[in-house]
């Protein structure tokens, strides 16, 4: 077990499993709990199993104001990033060959975007403006005749930042090209309403909202119809766009994370926009303090801010206490800074010190007041070992330092 | 992020008694004083590293030695193992000693083998810094 003295704010790369969907979760396992195969037509192990799936199916699809036959279940948001863009670009590809999608969307749209190009598909991938957010208009621009699909995210992870999905899917429905969004952090956090939103296939996960991990789900839109090529072949199930066994214990760990979602999605976020506000005034009191994204238009659970002349690793290694993420992914092999915060165009040493704070149900107050006093404390050590901060108290500006690079 | 338990005490020693572990600064005009600055603010990492050396024989030992260090975790902890290394030394022993002996006593994962490359370029350079003022 983790030492339960290190506080977790980092929500927004998973969360716990609430109590009350484990439990529900329980329900569905053990010899005498409803364990049965959902496909089974022959006996009531198998309807009681169905039954529990096709619930669980309408509380995703109630989250999202959906028609619960267009969810469809994935192994996690990262398949259904992968079933949506390259069930779509393999299904149209006799209609055009062009993706249009970000530079800072998930690897698990990125990904599969590479490997489309491989197959021969031409994408483009948009600039995001200095807050992380692509402009309806960019869209637009960037369509052509052989344009089949727009994949954008809603949320974006690092950053918290909300791009504007009415307005690029009016334009998508516009020139009659299909809109996918990854939604994967949106659940629980900000209200989706499908029923009007000119998005034609948006993905879920649970384990961002409370639900177990190794679930999520896709939305395909049913009016007007978007059709996409099956990833898995083997039963037919979900319609053929998604075989294997269901799952039932998971999905219906999703469907109760996301029914308590809609219900308490008000309180959860009240509470937590009152920990960003604290966590903000705080923190920006330290000096040389940049806000990553853009503070007025993001989510308040995600805060990602840089501390110049301190680099973000250190300063993770020094917040040992404190479970958060680094922009920077020097822990990786590839010694890079965050991609996300290299396309907003921050310099590189301010994206090598830049740290994620992701709130969630379970922080509490005094979690947020520990941070705050730790997080001081670390900074002013680390610029003491620093020598950019001493060249800077020296007043040399070390844009015009030439350095030594090796 | 598999840190050896060595990186990470040294480089929580350092952080919480910066001044037992030698963070800070010499006046770099001072005539025995060598200087050293390795790295890039925009590769992560960046070293300070200077020494304070008295005339020996017909050589100079190295008598105190300050640093600061900008960068990950097993950067910090590199440069704090060097400076225990230092101290005491001729300068000819100063100069030969190699990154891998801060990779051993660290036991630095592979990936970071780049951090005991830049603290062994920063001792270099403070010697030769220190050397022409002689």
């Amino acid at each position: 077990m983790t030492e339960k003295s290190t506080i977790y704010l980092d929500y927004a790369s998973t969360t716990p499993v609430d109590p009350r969907v484990a439990s529900k979760m329980m329900e569905y396992l053990t010899p005498d709990g409803e364990f049965g195969n959902p496909a089974s037509r022959s006996h009531r192990y198998g309807w009681k199993a169905d039954d529990a799936v096709e619930e669980a199916r309408s509380h995703v699809a109630n989250l999202v104001n959906a028609d619960p036959r267009e969810i469809v279940w994935t192994s996690g948001a990262t398949e259904a990033d992968n079933l949506a863009v390259k069930g779509v670009a393999r299904f149209y590809k006799s209609k055009g060959n062009h993706i249009i999608t970000s530079k800072i969307e998930h690897k698990a749209v990125l990904d599969p975007c590479r490997q489309l190009e491989r197959e021969g598909f031409e994408v483009t991938y948009l600039e995001p403006n200095e807050f992380g957010i692509i402009q309806p208009e960019q869209v637009k621009e960037a369509i052509k005749e052989s344009t089949i699909l727009v994949s954008l995210m809603h949320i974006n992870n690092e950053l918290g930042t909300l791009n504007d999905l009415q307005s690029i899917g009016e334009i998508t429905r516009e020139s009659g090209v299909f809109f996918h969004v990854d939604a994967a952090q949106s659940t629980g956090k900000v209200k989706i309403d499908l029923s009007t939103l000119p998005v034609d296939l948006m993905s879920f996960s649970a384990h961002k909202t409370y639900g177990p991990k190794g679930i999520g789900a896709l939305f395909v839109r049913r009016k007007p119809r978007v059709r996409i090529e099956a990833l898995i072949h083997g039963g037919g199930h979900e319609r053929g766009m998604r075989s294997g066994t269901l799952a039932p214990h998971q999905i219906v760990g999703m469907g109760e994370a996301f029914r308590i979602a809609k219900l308490e999605m008000t309180k959860d976020h009240e509470m937590i926009a009152k920990y960003h506000e604290k966590f903000l005034d705080e923190a920006m009191k330290i000096e040389h303090v940049y806000i990553n994204g853009d503070l007025k238009n993001k989510v308040p659970n995600i805060l990602n801010m840089s501390f110049n002349f301190v680099e973000g690793e250190s300063l993770i290694m020094g917040l040992k206490d404190i479970a958060v993420s680094s922009g920077s992914a020097c822990t990786s092999a590839s010694l890079e800074p965050s991609y996300v915060l290299r396309a907003l165009g921050r310099k590189d040493e301010l994206a090598h010190s830049s740290i994620r704070f992701s709130f969630g149900r379970f922080t509490k107050e005094s979690d947020v007041d520990k941070t705050l006093s730790i997080l001081n404390s670390v900074v002013d050590r680390l610029r003491e070992l620093s020598p950019l901060w001493e060249m800077h108290l020296d007043g040399i500006d070390l844009d015009t330092v030439t350095w030594n690079t090796h | 992020m598999a840190y050896s338990k060595k990186v990470v005490d040294k480089f929580e020693n350092t952080l919480n008694d910066p001044k037992a572990f030698n963070v800070g600064r010499f006046d770099p005009k001072e005539e025995n004083v060598g200087t050293g600055m390795v790295g890039a603010p925009a590769c992560g990492d960046v070293m300070k590293l200077q020494i304070k050396c008295e005339p020996s024989g017909n050589t100079h030992v190295i008598k105190d030695v300050k640093f600061k260090t900008y960068g990950c975790g097993s950067a910090i902890a590199s440069s704090s193992e060097l400076v225990d290394m230092l101290i005491g030394k001729t300068l000819e022993e100063a100069k030969a000693i190699k990154n891998k002996e801060i990779v051993d006593a660290l036991e630095l994962p592979p990936i970071k083998i780049h951090c005991s490359v830049l603290a062994e370029d920063s001792i270099k350079q403070a010697i030769e810094d220190y050397e022409s003022k002689q």
